[in-house]
Parts: structure tokens; C-alpha cells; sequence
């Protein structure tokens, strides 16, 4: 059997090129790694190999052939006791390789099939039950110490599970989230790194392939942009690229967004980036009970989690159950204000302008329905569509930048899925399309602010 | 067995010596048939071959035990084939069929199998060594005794990550092998241009860690050097740094016109230092295998190959649905 010496694709794109030189004559003796001859692509001239060994017995395309295709015969190799009249000039097979190639060849993109969509049950029903059984005795606590209680039980249930990150252990944190951890679990599973976000983002992920359930704090979010690699390209798609083999069950957190008077490089909302990535999941509390109830869920998730808190929210007071284990779902939004009038989303530290003009709107007879989408991926669309579909308006508020923020997704699956319902378009409120600046007036005026949530409710409503 | 060996008269068994002649023929055939299969436009997009670097996993992989992990880059599929996963499974995944190791969502720089506690075919130049690391971490907190082989290039050595997590291992301790192979081009940039320090392995120094330069054209001296970085790391002492020379004979991948270096000075490695050939060299001399037995491995390899090509082509191609599938553990994906 003679073997036929193909025309090679040298590049991910090359259909054809030129065969500018051969570098063996028919008699040649060749071994697998000789230079056969040079091939120009469309991007440069290549060498090209032998696979195989044997001798050339004939050369069917001639140096200097332009536009020769991919997969045509460019010579007939000879193996061991075989001879030049072996080669049947007149026999199908270049025709019959060509053809099986082609037929071989995966698909390249221009496939028309459409993959399709996994079976799901259109619109399904919000889920409405509450957050915790009535007469469950309540507790004020800040959502710093919802955080710490959360991660404190979920260690004590898990050993698996440990903390490591900046300051997280002999200074109690940065923003003293892990205060007294270090006292009860100890320096092997209350880890303080070196400022080293990129290493200890890739490290944790490692941790978390070698089957531990790592939860890495960054001292703020701005400093994630440091390791953003690691979150999305190791953490996020492993699991896909794996084929489902090797998941990645680890919590990135920390405080995001604004704080106070830090300036542009430390006060950046990512609720809107992070949300875009397949693979993660993201939650964005605003307050205690939701802290602890979605770190807790967060912590026992068998996927990445970007956990984004905020620096003002921590020392802030909520009504906590005082159960011994208290969760949250993800992709369950929270209505905090029933109202027919208009429907205002938001999201963690938005929710103090959401609720604020909704009290003051209630002052002109306006009742807004407040829901708090307290995860964003998966987001509980379901809460929010029902809620336009009675109020026909819908305004949005966060931090973050108004170019491809959560209120422009939101609005946009608003108008797919509910636009017959709209009387009035869907405004989304942000921060301000500008770098955080530090001077105390500018700052206030580039955030989101609830005069302009007001603005917008009396926009969608005409009053 | 000492862990210290002279290379110049190797005491090694015949067995041995076959098994590493066997391995690294399996990678270099298998690669070959990659490079063919390439050609063909039956895998796409980008393939970054092993050929002449096969002596650095085989020796390395004779140095570890079972449980031991290993983590690689995008030139990932000879410490595939060092570390048993299955030719079939492999050549399937570059082809993008339902029939490889990530079903075909994965290809070439992205394969994993838990099973031989291969951790990856990752993308992106240095982001495996802080996750190598991190497996080592992992093994450390279980007091395991296992230790992690995390292999980059002499071209991700230049990258930040690597310094940070030189730092944190050698700070903790972490069992992990730092490979270093060198085969002298990051891409098409060549160490004179790219590394202000020759000598990388030297690197580990300023962090308290140990650094070896190793002959990787010489799977005995990798082994050596292996068995060594291991004791020290199942010791307790910390990280290793192993920095093994060699030399890869093809491109950096399929569409590389290799116009930085000459072709004399490829021919001169493959003639004058291939890792197989001194291999079979020693088989010979040694009175260890006749040419006949060395033919008829070479027979068997080549069946290997031939089979896992046809495995690879008569896979189907993973069903529409598969688009939809493993992008989260426990829930449907989103916005399907």
C-alpha cells in the first residue's frame, strides 16, 4: 500500500497555499521529522515534515503550485519493498481522500444546525415563601457579624472549608469581618497571605481542584482586578472545559463598590462584570440576614461564587433570624415594599435609595413595590417580571456605570418578556459615567442618588 | 535505590530502560499522528506538540508515586500519555469528539483526568503554577504526603504569578516541583532575548528554594533529578525547583514558521541528543534488547497510535446538547 502525502493545513485558517519548494526528489529516502518541501500560507512560509517513513516515489504537484487545496495528494511515499510502479496513476484514491476528509473535517462554525435550548418551564412561578417561618425569634446584628457567624459555622461543619486573604487573620480583617476566627480555627485554616492577589486567587482555586472549599477574601474588590484571570478563566470554565469532571467550589468575597471619600482606583461596583460570566455565580447582599443566609449557601455551593459586600453596609443593623442554620437560595429575589404603582429593582447598597424613595414616593401617594434581586447570577427573573406585569413600570438602581449595567440587562429582558405589559420605558438608575472623584461634592453627585430614583418613578409614572 | 545516579554508566535495569524507551516513543508517534491529523483539518485551532522534549515527563513520572499530582500547560498531551490516560480518550479530545477526555469541550490545552491525577491543560502562560501550588496547599492541609509536579516554560517563567507563588509555597512549605522546561524559545522569542538571567532554576533562590539545572535529553538524569526534588519535598523542606534543558523540535504550534532559529540547529539536536535514540543507544550497547525487540515496540506503538487516530475520526461529534451542559455543578445553565 502506497501512502499519499497530503497538502497540510498549516494554520488554524488556511484552506490553500502555494507549494513553493520541494526539498526531496522522487528516489528520496525519508524518515519521519525530514523536510519535505516549504509551503507558503496566507501568513508565511512553513517547512513541512515527514510522518512517515519511506522513499518518494513520485511528486504529483509540482514546486510553484499556486492555490493548491488542503488534503490534495502532493506526492505517493513508498514504504519498505514497494516500487515507483506500484503507484496506479489512474486510481481513485486522492479523489476518495479528498472526499473523506471533507466528510471528516468537523464542522467549521457555518453549521446551521441550532444546539437546542435544554427543556425548560417557560415563566415559571416566583417563589413567594418567606425568608423565615413566622414566630422565629429575631436578633439585631450588623452584617459584619452575619458574615463572620456565617463563615464561623460553616468552618465548624466543614473542615474542609478555610479562609485565607489579606489581613484576615492576626488583625481580625481589614474591615474586621473575621474577627475571632483566627482564635477558634486557627492558623491552618485561618491563613493570612502576602499582598499577593493574583498568586492567592490561583492558589485558592488550586485548593479547591485538590478538594478543599477555599474562601478567599480580597481587602476590596478593585484589588481582584489582580487576579480577574484566575476567577474567570481557572475558576468560572473549568468545569466546562473539563466536561464536567473537575468542578471548582470556592467563594471569592470582599467589599465592593463605593466607600467613602477613596477615590476612583478603590470604588468600582463589579455586580455588572461578574454577572456577565457562565460558570459563576454572584450574590450581592444588602442586608444581615441575606449576608448570612447566602455566604452560608455560598460556602456549601459546588461552584465558584463572587460574594460582593459593601464597606458601608457593614456596620449596618438588620433583624436576623436566631436559627442554628439559617440560609438563603440563590436565584430568590426578596420583595421588601409591596406597592401597585411602579416596581423599583435593586441590589445591594442600591437598596438604601431604592427603599428611601419608596418611603418618600409613599408620601405622594406613590406605592412602589421594592425587590431586591440579592443574587444577580442566577437572577430571580421570574420576581420581577410578575411584578411589572400588575405595576407596568420598572426602574432599576445600582452603583455601577450605566454602559452594560444590570438595569440595561434587566430592561432588556423586561422588554422581551414583558412588553405588552409596559406603559412607561424602563430607566435605569447608576453611578455616573466618570471615574470615582474624591472631592466630597463630586463624589456625591457621581453615585446614584435617591433624588434621582424619585426623578425616574415620577418619569415612569407621569405623576 | 539511591537516589543519586551517574548517568555516564546507568545501573538500571533492562525493564526499566524498555519502559522508557516504550513511553517516549508512545509520545513522540502520538504526536506525529497529532501533527498528520492536524493537516488533515481533523484538529483545528491551536496544537503545541512535544516532540524532542519526551525524556522531561517520562523520567519525571519515574520519580512519582501514585497519588502525586501533576499540573501542565498547554503543551499538555505527552504528560497525558506519561501519566497512563488513555491514547483513545486524548487524540478524541483534539479531534472534538464525544469521545474525548472533556468530550470536546476542551481540545488540546485543555484535558483533565482526576483519575490519574492530572489536573490540567491550562490555557493561559504561568496561570497553572499558583494553581499548582494550591494543590500542593490542598495536600499539605490533608498531611497527605503527596506532592504536586506543576510544569511551565522557560517563556511563563517571566510572569508575576510564578513569583508570588514562589513566595507563598516556600513561606508554607507546600509540596510542590516547580518544572521548569526550558526548551529555549517562549513562542518564537529565545531565551538570550526574553531572560535578563540565564540560569532559571536559580531564581528560586532569593525565596529559600532549591533549584537544579537538569540534562533533559537524558530521561535517567531527569529521573535522578525527580527522585530527588521528591524527598525534599515529602520531607517537609518545601517547594523544588527543577529547570530541565531541552529542546523542542517542532514549532511553537502547527502555525509556527519557525524563522527564529535555523534548521541546522534543530537537525544538530535531533542527531546529535534525542532522548530516544540514547535511549535505544543504551538498550543496544547494553545487551538489554536486540533490534528486533526495539522493532517490534516500535510495531506496537504504532499500533497504538493507528488505533487511537481511527478512535479519534470514528467518534461522533458531541451531541448538540452537550453545549448546554456542565457549565454549573448543580443547576441548569442561564439565559439558555
Amino acid at each position: 500500500m502506497t501512502t499519499e502525502i497530503l497538502m497540510p493545513a498549516l494554520s488554524p485558517t488556511m484552506e490553500e497555499g502555494t507549494l513553493a519548494k520541494w526539498l526531496v526528489k522522487e528516489g528520496d529516502t525519508v524518515a519521519s521529522g525530514d523536510i519535505l518541501a516549504e509551503i507558503e500560507t496566507d501568513k508565511a512560509t512553513m517547512e513541512f515534515e515527514a510522518v512517515d517513513e519511506g522513499t518518494i516515489g513520485k511528486i504529483l504537484v509540482p514546486e510553484g503550485t499556486e492555490g493548491v487545496k488542503v488534503n490534495t495528494p502532493i506526492a505517493v511515499l513508498l514504504e519498505e519493498g514497494e516500487s515507483a510502479d506500484d503507484i496506479d496513476s489512474s486510481a481513485p484514491a486522492p479523489e476518495a481522500a479528498q472526499a473523506d476528509a471533507g466528510e471528516e473535517a468537523p464542522a467549521a462554525g457555518g453549521s446551521d444546525e441550532t444546539a437546542p435550548a435544554p427543556a425548560q418551564a417557560k415563566a415559571p412561578e416566583p417563589d413567594e415563601t418567606p425568608d423565615w417561618p413566622e414566630g422565629t425569634t429575631l436578633k439585631q446584628q450588623t452584617v459584619r457579624e452575619a458574615l463572620r457567624d456565617a463563615m464561623a459555622e460553616e468552618m465548624r461543619g466543614d473542615d474542609s472549608v478555610f479562609l485565607m486573604g489579606e489581613e484576615v487573620a492576626e488583625y481580625q480583617g481589614a474591615y474586621k469581618v473575621s474577627q475571632g476566627l483566627l482564635d477558634e480555627f486557627g492558623a491552618k485554616r485561618v491563613v493570612d497571605t502576602p499582598i499577593t492577589e493574583h498568586g492567592f486567587a490561583g492558589l485558592g482555586v488550586g485548593a479547591a481542584f485538590g478538594g478543599l472549599r477555599p474562601i478567599v477574601e480580597f481587602m476590596t474588590w478593585n484589588f481582584a482586578m489582580q487576579a480577574i484571570d484566575q476567577i474567570i478563566n481557572s475558576a468560572a470554565k473549568t468545569l466546562y472545559m473539563s466536561g464536567g469532571q473537575m468542578g471548582c467550589p470556592i467563594v471569592f468575597r470582599g467589599p465592593n463598590g463605593a466607600a467613602a471619600r477613596v477615590a476612583a482606583q478603590h470604588s468600582q461596583d463589579y455586580a455588572a462584570w461578574y454577572m456577565q460570566v457562565p460558570g459563576l455565580k454572584v450574590a450581592m447582599p444588602y442586608s444581615a440576614s441575606d449576608a448570612k443566609g447566602l455566604m452560608k449557601t455560598a460556602i456549601r455551593d459546588p461552584n465558584p461564587v463572587v460574594f460582593l459586600e459593601n464597606e458601608i453596609l457593614y456596620g449596618r443593623s438588620f433583624d436576623v433570624p436566631d436559627l442554628d442554620d439559617y440560609t438563603v437560595p440563590f436565584g430568590k429575589a426578596r420583595i421588601w415594599r409591596r406597592g401597585g404603582d411602579v416596581t423599583i429593582v435593586s441590589f445591594g447598597i442600591g437598596m438604601t435609595y431604592a427603599l428611601e424613595a419608596a418611603e418618600k414616593l409613599a408620601g405622594d401617594g406613590i406605592e412602589a413595590e421594592v425587590i431586591d434581586l440579592r443574587t444577580l447570577r442566577p437572577m430571580d427573573i421570574p420576581t420581577v417580571l410578575k411584578s411589572v406585569q400588575k405595576t407596568n413600570r420598572c426602574v432599576t438602581v445600582e452603583e455601577g456605570w450605566p454602559q452594560g449595567s444590570v438595569g440595561s440587562y434587566l430592561a432588556s429582558v423586561i422588554m422581551r418578556e414583558a412588553f405588552d405589559w409596559l406603559d412607561a420605558p424602563v430607566i435605569p438608575c447608576t453611578g455616573k459615567d466618570v471615574p470615582m472623584p474624591y472631592a466630597a461634592n463630586l463624589e456625591k453627585h457621581a453615585l446614584v442618588t435617591t433624588d434621582e430614583v424619585i426623578e425616574a418613578v415620577r418619569k415612569a409614572t407621569y405623576r | 535505590m539511591a537516589a543519586r545516579k551517574s548517568t555516564r554508566k546507568p545501573n538500571v535495569s533492562a525493564d526499566e530502560l524498555l519502559g522508557y524507551y516504550r513511553d517516549m516513543l508512545l509520545i513522540r508517534r502520538f504526536e506525529e499522528k497529532a501533527g498528520q491529523l492536524y493537516g488533515m483539518g481533523l484538529i483545528g485551532g491551536f496544537c503545541h506538540l512535544y516532540i524532542g522534549q519526551e525524556a522531561v515527563v517520562v523520567g519525571l513520572e519515574a520519580a512519582a508515586e501514585e497519588g502525586d499530582k501533576r499540573i501542565a500547560t498547554y503543551r499538555d498531551h505527552g504528560h497525558m500519555l506519561a501519566c497512563g490516560m488513555d491514547p483513545d480518550g486524548v487524540m478524541a479530545e483534539l479531534t472534538g469528539r464525544e469521545g474525548g477526555y472533556s468530550r470536546g469541550k476542551g481540545g488540546s490545552m485543555h484535558m483533565f483526568s482526576k483519575e490519574k491525577h492530572f489536573y490540567g491543560g491550562h490555557g493561559i502562560v504561568g496561570a497553572n503554577v499558583p494553581l499548582g501550588a494550591g494543590l500542593a496547599f490542598a495536600d499539605k492541609y490533608r498531611e497527605n504526603g503527596r506532592v504536586t509536579f506543576t510544569y511551565f516554560g522557560d517563556g511563563a517563567a517571566n510572569q508575576g504569578q510564578v513569583y508570588e507563588t514562589f513566595n507563598m509555597a516556600a513561606l508554607w512549605a507546600l509540596p510542590v516541583i516547580f518544572v521548569i522546561e526550558n526548551n529555549q524559545y517562549a513562542m518564537g522569542t529565545s531565551q538570550q532575548r526574553s531572560t535578563s538571567t540565564a540560569d532559571i532554576y536559580t531564581r528560586g533562590a532569593p525565596f529559600g528554594i532549591p533549584g537544579e539545572l537538569v540534562d533533559g535529553m537524558d530521561v535517567l538524569a531527569v529521573k535522578a533529578a525527580g527522585e530527588k526534588a521528591v524527598a525534599h519535598c515529602r520531607a517537609g523542606k518545601g517547594p523544588y525547583i527543577l529547570e530541565i534543558k531541552t529542546y523542542r523540535y517542532r514549532g511553537h504550534s502547527m502555525s509556527d514558521p519557525a524563522k527564529y532559529r535555523t534548521r541546522e540547529e534543530v537537525q544538530k539536536m535531533r542527531e546529535e541528543r534525542d532522548a530516544i535514540k540514547h535511549v535505544r543507544q543504551l538498550l543496544l550497547s547494553g545487551d538489554h534488547a536486540s533490534e528486533d525487540d526495539l522493532k517490534a515496540i516500535d510495531k506496537e506503538i504504532k499500533e497504538i497510535v493507528n488505533a487511537s487516530a481511527e478512535f479519534a475520526k470514528e467518534s461522533p461529534e458531541p451531541a448538540l446538547d452537550e453545549l448546554w451542559t456542565d457549565v454549573y455543578a448543580d443547576m441548569a445553565p442561564q439565559n439558555a
